[in-house]
């Protein structure tokens, strides 16, 4: 065991179990995998991708580039960090090379969001981040602090003094002031990932198995934080010196055995040299000498700092200056350290430490330029943020006494200051050959490959990124970026303050697709619209179509019937007898005020100021450009007020569009605008005997044809509820259209259904509306049309004004390509063989006479928009836009239908009732 | 993800929201009066500025009101503030 007693801040007297390629290991809570394994003196140990050379753990937390595992259990997660998994009870997990595995089975976890609105946000609770948002706190603002790991505290290791006590007091007297105060949110395990614009954070919370104060269990929680201003304290991440070998297990990161020492009390080797460009290391140094370890120090710089040579000559920490490590002997470990001199010191561990690159990522986030710190040989903050801080070690200022007091301000907390410092060397690598000198562990890149970019014309860093591959890793560079933007600088002869840093973006961390989608998965993934009438048509067996958000039954198949064979029942039915169909979801729109009739006059083709009350018109919108945007019927209701309807899936957009002429256009027409579609529930009744049904339930309406007339619309009452009855027909039949408030929807439903009973009145869906349109040449706006079409291709010229001075569309009319012969143009199609049903979207072409296609590019004559089987007629048909189709009538062209060629007859796009005899019954 | 500011409704997060493309375009007194270049112009051509643009906007998923503000298309900030449409 390599657990040392009075080190960690572990619950030693608890313990838990997890399962590591198959073998059981104990640790305690406090615990991460990586720990539990070193505890135990087990290496994790993986793989390099390339060049399969052998990988240990070199970092402590989400800087390791390295120690990649997969969890099995409690549920399958790939490509996490050994260092940030914490140990629970029952964990299993296995090491990875490079690739994950998703899960087979869903997820049944619960993830969520949580919004925060703020004044500050902290990011990082370390010293930095602990004293400025409590000093936030302490002036009477919302505070959102948000640390990384299991505890707060950061990079404090409880050997350090403020305020004259020994920091976990200080630490905790913080928290404590701060859960005090009911404006402050603290949230440990909580990564800040991303960082947007006007202070919006994003943040995930790992929450393993807690159950929040709402009896909730959310394995992780996305907080959605908007502050007023963002505190970044995210600390700074330690690099290592680049070596020759430096990629062996055993080779660590000074403050990464540091840290796994005062966290976890694991001593990650008995015999250590340390090599270091800066003071930093020489904490590791004596922190690991006391903890047991046998310890050499080399330092790059000239001269040893004298506070700290001090300290260790009292120990018996022999430290060399002007030394450095060039290379490493071993095999599956570490076995040696190669001095720059040819000596090899024998070691079990090697602790690097080339300085510190401030944690810059949520600042680059949005747009933060950085500039060069000669002294750190780091990037640092410029220029800076409106509603953006960046303090401590984040902002490249590393003394503890230095960061309190940036962070706290007048009031800040006091820590000694370190005796007889020394300013740090930027040093990137030592000697050695560039081929075995790793840069990115994680990538398998190595000096030679900055190189061999170079060499290709190279020199930007983001260039020189993507041709290496260093810093794409899972690690994003943490450690490996600023060490390869040094080592270019060297290679190009450049000053690094000549480099821009390659760009970071979120997420900071990997995050879990689960976690961004929170709870809107499955029935919350979007919004579902049902009519009243739903439960019915779920009970009658339908099948249900998406129609934007709304479910519509689609047809209502018996026992044996696929769609095509229940639509073809259904369309006879309508034919021949009476359907009734659920209409309830067409938009419906109520334009109300004395200049109603100004504005439906401006937004239709034809004129809605002459329809008298009580009359009902069809009609289409269009936009600026003359295309076809929607149609529907307008009922005039009184002198003032109109009911509008709009295609179902057009609905919000066609509310939208006359909002948007009323608000900014037409300022001073006096309308307004309601959406009713959900007020209203519409039941269709169609069919020959859809007059018997509608007389029989409502025995107050004269329904003859004289009294009722097509295109017009009544009133009446049933059972004391309103009831409105409009003569408007989707299927050429006779037809009425019920509107009832949606809470007498089922009732009125039933009657007609009762009262129909006599007549076989059959449900019919949409699917079967369809057929029933298309056989009578009406288009679906969206379906036969692309926006690319006007009223006059449709055939529908008849319902384009022409006394109308003005309205929506008309100027365009008269645009030479608007009147060109050759524009697409709505027709019907009927395969010659009656046989085929032509796929939609299939291509037109004309006919050829060998039956062969003709060598491409074949001129194209347009596609077919619509196609069904038609009961009816007893034969497939379609509808099509084809150029110049009106002329075309009587010609055969031919549809390409997987590799043969059908040939189709080009007709009128009215093949039922082409007279219209049927509307009245 | 930027807060806009809804002159009604204040700051708000930029997803309520729906462009309108540039402001002060409007609808032609006598369209029919316009060559088919100057009809052209009118329902197809837009400014694309490097720099301040006034633009409408309406608060969609809020009180559905139009207004026009100024942007900065390099930037992508408000530069001024928000202003009824009139």
């Amino acid at each position: 065991m390599s657990r040392v007693p009075g080190f960690g801040r572990i619950d030693r007297s608890r313990t838990v179990t997890i399962t590591v390629d198959g073998v059981p290991y104990t640790g305690h809570p406090g615990d991460t995998v990586a720990s539990v394994l070193l505890a135990h003196d087990v290496h994790p140990r993986t793989t390099s991708v390339k060049y399969g050379r052998p990988r240990g753990i070199t970092g402590a937390w989400t800087e390791d580039p390295t120690g990649l595992i997969q969890v099995e259990e409690p549920f399958p997660e790939p490509m996490l960090l050994a260092t940030t998994v914490e140990a629970t009870d029952g964990l299993v997990v296995r090491g990875v090379n490079g690739q994950g595995r998703l899960a087979e089975v869903a997820d049944t976890a619960r993830y969520d969001r949580r919004h925060h609105h703020c004044d500050v946000l902290v990011v990082g609770a370390g010293p930095a981040g602990l004293v400025a948002a409590r000093a936030a706190a302490r002036r009477g603002e919302s505070v959102v602090l948000v640390d990384d790991r299991a505890d707060p505290g950061g990079t404090l290791t409880g050997t350090e003094t403020i305020d004259g006590e020994p920091s976990p007091a200080f630490v905790a007297d913080v928290v404590a002031e701060l859960a005090d105060q009911p404006e402050v949110t603290h949230l440990q395990r909580t990564t800040a990932f991303g960082h947007y614009d006007d202070g919006f954070v994003l943040a995930l919370e790992r929450r393993g198995d807690s159950v929040d104060g709402y009896g909730l269990r959310t394995r992780q929680r996305v907080h959605r934080i908007r502050a007023s201003r963002v505190v970044v304290a995210a600390g700074a991440i330690e690099r290592p010196v680049v070596i020759e070998d430096g990629d062996r297990p055993g080779v660590v990161l000074a403050s990464a055995a540091r840290d796994l020492l005062h966290r976890h009390g694991v001593l990650v080797g008995r015999e250590v040299v340390v090599f270091t460009t800066n003071d930093s290391a020489y904490a590791a140094a004596l922190d690991l000498h006391e903890a047991g370890a046998g310890v050499r120090v080399l330092d790059a710089r000239d001269e040893a700092p004298r506070g700290w040579a001090r300290a260790c000559a009292e120990r018996g920490v022999a430290v060399t200056p002007a030394a450095t490590v060039r290379g490493t002997r071993g095999e599956e470990r570490i076995t040696a350290a190669v001095t720059g001199d040819g000596t090899e010191i024998p070691c079990d561990l090697l602790l690097l430490s080339g300085g510190w690159t401030p944690a810059a990522h949520l600042v680059s986030h949005v747009g933060g330029a950085l500039t060069y710190d000669e002294t750190l040989g780091a990037f640092v903050f410029g220029e800076p943020v409106a509603g953006v801080e960046v303090i401590g070690a984040a902002n490249g200022t590393l003394a503890l006494a230095d960061v309190l007091r940036e962070a706290g301000g007048a009031g800040a907390p006091h820590a000694p200051a370190e005796d007889d410092g020394a300013p740090p060397r930027v040093l990137w690598r030592t000697e050695g050959d560039p081929a075995r000198q790793f840069v990115d562990v994680a990538r398998d890149a190595t000096v030679a490959d900055i190189a061999r970019a170079v060499g290709a014309g190279l020199t930007h860093p983001e260039h020189v990124k993507r041709y290496t591959t260093i810093g794409t890793a899972h690690d994003q560079g943490r450690t490996s970026g600023m060490l390869a933007i040094g080592i270019l600088a060297e290679l190009t002869g450049r000053p690094v303050a000549a480099m821009r840093p390659t760009t970071f973006r979120p997420p900071f961390v990997p995050v879990a697709f689960a976690a961004l989608a929170g709870r809107e998965r499955g029935d919350l993934f979007d919004p579902v619209r049902t009519t009243p009438l739903h439960a019915w048509h779920v009970a009658a067996g339908a099948e249900f179509e998406d129609v934007g958000q709304w479910k519509r039954a689609r047809h209502y198949p018996r026992a044996g019937e696929d769609m095509t064979a229940a639509v073809l029942r259904e369309c006879a039915a309508v034919r021949t007898s009476v359907g009734i169909m659920d209409a309830s979801t067409l938009g419906t729109i109520d334009v109300r005020g004395p200049d109603a009739p100004v504005l439906l006059d401006r937004l239709y083709t034809n004129m809605m100021s002459s329809l008298k009350v009580g009359r009902v018109r069809y009609g289409v919108m269009c936009g600026n450009d003359g295309m076809v945007r929607d149609d529907g019927t307008v009922l005039r209701l009184a002198e003032n007020r109109y009911l509008v309807t709009t295609t179902t899936g057009n609905a919000a957009a066609v509310l939208d569009s006359m909002e948007e002429w009323l608000q900014t256009e037409w300022t001073d027409l006096r309308v307004r605008l309601t959406s009713v579609t959900d007020h209203w529930s519409i039941a269709a009744v169609a069919g020959p005997r859809s007059r018997d049904v509608i007389g029989a339930v409502f025995g107050d309406l004269d329904v003859s044809n004289d009294a009722f007339g097509f295109m017009t619309w009544q009133d009446t009452v049933l059972d004391g509820t309103p009831v409105r009855v409009a003569r408007i027909s989707f299927s050429g039949e006779l037809a009425f259209e019920v509107s009832v408030a949606s809470g007498y929807a089922s009732a009125v439903w039933a009657r007609l259904l009762a009262a129909g009973q006599a007549y076989g009145i059959t449900p019919y869906g949409t699917e079967t509306m369809h057929v029933l349109r298309a056989e009578k040449g009406y288009p679906i706006i969206g379906q036969d049309t692309d926006g690319t079409v006007s009223p006059h291709d449709l055939g529908m010229s008849w319902a384009v004004s022409a006394k109308k001075d003005d309205f929506v569309g008309k100027r365009s009319y008269t645009r030479p390509e608007n009147r060109n012969p050759l524009r697409k143009q709505l027709v019907s199609l009927l395969p010659t063989d009656a046989a085929t049903k032509l796929p939609e979207g299939s291509q037109i072409v004309g006919f050829c006479a060998d039956g062969r296609l003709p060598a491409p590019p074949v001129p194209m004559l347009g596609h077919v928009t619509s196609s069904y089987h038609s009961a009816e007629l007893a034969r497939p048909f379609a509808l099509a836009l084809v150029k110049g189709g009106r002329d075309r009538v009587g010609e055969v062209v031919h549809v390409p239908v997987e590799g043969e060629l059908v040939p189709a007859l080009i007709g009128s796009s009215v093949l039922v009732d082409p007279e219209g005899a049927r509307r009245d019954g | 993800m930027q807060l806009i500011s809804c002159p009604w409704c204040g700051p708000r997060e930029e997803v309520e929201f729906s462009y309108g493309g540039q402001a002060a375009v409007a609808y032609p007194e006598h369209p029919a009066a316009l060559t088919d270049e100057q009809w052209a112009r009118f329902v197809f051509f837009r400014d694309n500025p490097k720099g301040p643009f006034a633009e409408r906007w309406v608060h969609a998923a809020g009180c559905r009101r139009w207004f026009t503000a100024v942007r900065d298309t390099r930037t992508h900030r408000f530069v001024s503030p928000s202003e009824v449409t009139s």
